[in-house]
């Protein structure tokens, strides 16, 4: 590991002080010390930020403040959002292992790198991410757990987070801070597709500093579920994942909220079936016809184009359990 | 602010490269503590950080001043095995060793999960009070530690032993 100073900041203003002198926000550690030590990553100065901002607290308009500092583990035990946003306690849980869980932060789960195991063969392989410009040797490799929607000729690596699946399927809202003010950020468009400069996985200004996540009150959001479907039973990463949340009135289909995990270099909200599925009778043939949709664009790599299929499947699989259609 | 590690106060590294895995081993030699992958996936390294269990392989040591170390070796009261380690011994459940501080600590710290009401992936009503200890639960809780050898039957008869509730036990035996 490359040598570094360690600061703990003691409060908001003393951490963006540390940034602005190229100080990196260090969480529970679980994905930036792993990358420091597999020489990946070689921040020269590290600022402890996970004695900031633990607090979960309901909002006046009735949806939560989650504190950026707050553990995966307290998060997904909160009663309000085990009974409010299920989908969220549920991806969480299907998420790492329980020690990680308990060490890893709301912040740095979303700011954990986009990646693959390319990413990490610092001595073996080609990688845009890791080396802009030199290649991507996943393109041609072993590429089963890759990208199968929107990624670019420079990367195909997909964000590994199933909390921020259920994030953005929730509308959540990412609550930012920096020297020249606050600002907020729908979680969807907190990071980025690669496009040519994959080594970006955000849109954060240098030294601004993720202080909450903010849920919006939704109704709907109390009927909703994640599953996520991988190659082991647990502790593994998700070929695809489902957020969902759906309401039906009348046998149609009032509201709907989808996302993808494990397909794309960031969560992926479905817009586009939601879109379609927005005032249609809720039957199997919709939500089939609505995963069409949304994997339209989908572009299979060697070893991963049963992906498409199964993403079709398990959205339609997931739909049929929430709106209580037999399969 | 030092750690506190099996009750004794141990100062904080002066690099802030120090695991706390490292410490524990290299600088206070308790070596209970295993180091297996060193990359967050197998677990061998697992101790709780205020009852809590964490990795200690992807800890910084720095991170952890002020806060309470437990290892496998300030689980047993002096001479007398804790009685989760006697189970294990008990059921088999473990071949050559490596993982099993992890496994056991990682079991005492999901006990009290299961203690205080935690659902976990496999758990069916999220806002249930009482969790039943069931094989599956057991599986689902245990999955950041790794057994190379295989011994899962016998670590997941050791735990049941120990914390199955009498409720779990009857759903083990309908199974």
């Amino acid at each position: 590991m490359t040598p570094f100073s360690f600061n703990r900041a003691t409060d908001q203003s003393e951490a963006l002080q540390l940034a602005e002198r190229g100080g990196r926000y260090l969480g529970g550690g679980t994905n930036l010390v792993d990358l420091m030590r597999e020489t990946v990553e070689h921040p020269a100065a590290l600022v402890d930020v996970t004695g900031l901002s633990r607090d979960i607290a309901e909002t006046p308009d009735g949806g939560v403040m989650i504190g950026a500092g707050v553990t995966n583990s307290a998060l997904a035990a909160h009663p309000t959002i085990r009974a409010r946003y299920p989908v969220l306690a549920r991806a969480i849980l299907a998420g790492a292992s329980a020690q990680i869980r308990n060490m890893a932060t709301v912040g740095g789960n979303l700011l954990q790198r986009t990646r693959c195991t390319y990413f990490y063969d610092v001595e073996g392989s080609r990688c845009n991410k890791r080396r802009p410009g030199e290649g991507c040797d996943a393109r041609g490799g072993f590429n089963r757990i890759h990208a199968i929607l929107g990624a670019s000729d420079a990367c195909v690596a997909t964000h590994p987070s199933d909390m921020c699946v259920a994030l953005a399927a929730l509308d959540a809202v990412v609550h930012l801070s920096s020297a020249s003010g606050t600002r907020t950020l729908p979680l969807t468009e907190l990071h980025r597709l690669p496009g040519d400069q994959p080594q970006i996985d955000t849109v954060l200004h240098p030294g601004e500093l993720i202080t909450a996540v903010e849920l919006p009150a939704a109704s709907i959001a109390a009927h909703s579920t994640y599953r996520k479907v991988r190659d082991r039973a647990s502790y593994a990463f998700a070929l695809v994942s489902v957020a969902a949340a759906i309401a039906v009135e009348d046998g149609r289909v009032s509201d709907v909220r989808l996302a993808l995990g494990g397909v794309a270099h960031k969560p992926w909200r479905a817009s586009r079936a939601e879109e379609m599925l927005r005032g249609k009778a809720a039957s199997l043939d919709a939500f089939r016809a609505a995963a069409e949709a949304e994997l339209a664009d989908a572009v299979p790599l060697n070893d991963n184009g049963f992906k498409i299929e199964l993403a079709k499947r398990t959205m339609t699989a997931v739909l049929a359990e929430l709106a209580g259609v037999d399969a | 602010m030092p750690i506190t590690v099996n009750g004794s106060p141990v100062p904080l590294p002066s690099d802030p490269r120090v695991s706390l895995l490292d410490l524990l081993r290299e600088e206070l030699h308790l070596t209970g503590t295993k180091k297996g992958c060193n990359q967050g996936a197998c677990g061998a390294c697992t101790v709780l950080v205020d009852g809590e269990r964490i990795i200690s392989c992807l800890a910084l040591a720095v991170q952890y001043d002020g806060r309470a170390i437990t290892t496998i070796e300030g689980l047993a009261d002096a001479d007398a095995l804790h009685p989760l380690q006697a189970a294990f011994i008990e059921h088999d459940g473990f071949q050559c060793g490596y993982c099993t501080p992890g496994q056991i600590c990682s079991a005492v710290a999901m006990a009290d999960e299961i203690a205080r009401g935690l659902p976990s992936h496999v758990t069916g009503a999220l806002d249930a009070g009482t969790i039943a200890l069931t094989r599956d639960e057991v599986r689902e809780r245990m999955s950041g530690n790794l057994c190379r050898c295989g011994a899962h039957n016998g670590i997941v008869d050791a735990i049941l032993e120990v914390y199955g509730t009498s409720e779990a036990k009857v759903l083990e035996a309908a199974e």
